[in-house]
């Protein structure tokens, strides 16, 4: 059962993560996203991490969609058409991509992974404890340390959304 | 773990997806499909770390952490990257890679 499921999100996932790269409409191609995303949250409830998971739903198809639909919405004419890049490039990319991934199958299965058999379910609470223990191999100051990012982050993206025109910046110097 | 699906299989899903992720970075010539294309890629290697913590190392949670903190990082980035591109496209009217040719005004 477990089996069919993983199978059904892989194949939708690389899908629609093809579609999402390949579509010629802009917001179809961030909803193609989101189906990507909503099927690796669905990865996470499969292998039991169900903090992830949830993190995965509401940061990335709560947050991120909505901030790139947003964004098209103000950048872009709904019906307007991306223009793609030439025929002969797509191909040498889509090549290059294919031997890449050549390399990377070859490595992952000519080596021998140590695979522990178990059925472990991690809890929200061990995660929590091990974010914030002081203890070797806590993960307190990292944790504190992405809050700041996160601050800083926001500031910075007001700041820098609010900037003025270049046109009137023009006018007043001249 | 997930019952009769070997490590192999899952890798071979994050890697598809990786490349899938770098050939949209290079064939895209819009900033905000490039953008979308640079989360597809973190969220393979998210998927890596998740998948190696549970089926090689059972018993600790960094990965766990780690993609948190990825996630974390990326949620920074994108709403950076978006505010960068809104600004770019009040100075210029455009978010094609071809005419960003001004850093600072």
């Amino acid at each position: 059962m477990e089996k069919i499921i993983f199978y059904i999100l892989a194949l939708v996932i690389i899908i629609f993560a093809i579609a999402s790269v390949s579509s010629k409409k802009m917001l179809r191609s961030v909803i193609y996203l989101l189906f990507v995303l909503i099927g690796i949250s669905g990865i996470y409830f499969l292998i039991d991490y169900n903090f992830l998971a949830a993190i995965q739903l509401t940061v990335y198809a709560g947050g991120v969609i909505v901030l790139l639909i947003f964004s098209v919405m103000l950048v872009h004419h709904i019906e307007m058409e991306l223009e793609l890049a030439k025929v002969s490039r797509r191909i040498l990319v889509g090549l290059v991509s294919i031997t890449g991934l050549g390399v990377f199958l070859t490595t992952i299965y000519s080596h021998e992974f140590a695979v522990v058999e178990n059925t472990i379910t991690t809890t929200t609470e061990d995660i929590g404890f091990g974010l914030l223990s002081y203890d070797v191999g806590g993960f307190i100051l990292p944790f504190e340390l992405i809050s700041v990012l996160l601050l800083a982050a926001m500031i910075g993206a007001i700041i820098i959304a609010k900037g003025t025109k270049l046109t009137n910046k023009k006018n007043d110097t001249v | 773990m997930i019952a009769g699906i070997s490590i192999y299989e899952v890798l071979t899903v994050t890697s598809i997806l990786f490349f899938i992720g770098v050939y949209g970075f290079i064939t895209r010539k819009n900033l905000i499909s490039i953008l979308m294309s640079i989360e597809l890629i973190l969220n393979a290697s998210v998927i890596n770390f998740v998948i190696i913590n549970k089926y090689l190392y059972p018993d600790v949670l960094q990965g766990v952490f780690f993609s948190i903190f990825i996630i974390a990082v990326a949620a920074a980035e994108t709403a950076l990257a978006i505010a960068i591109i809104i600004n770019l496209y009040r100075q210029i009217a455009s978010v094609e890679v071809k005419d960003t040719e001004i850093m600072k005004y």
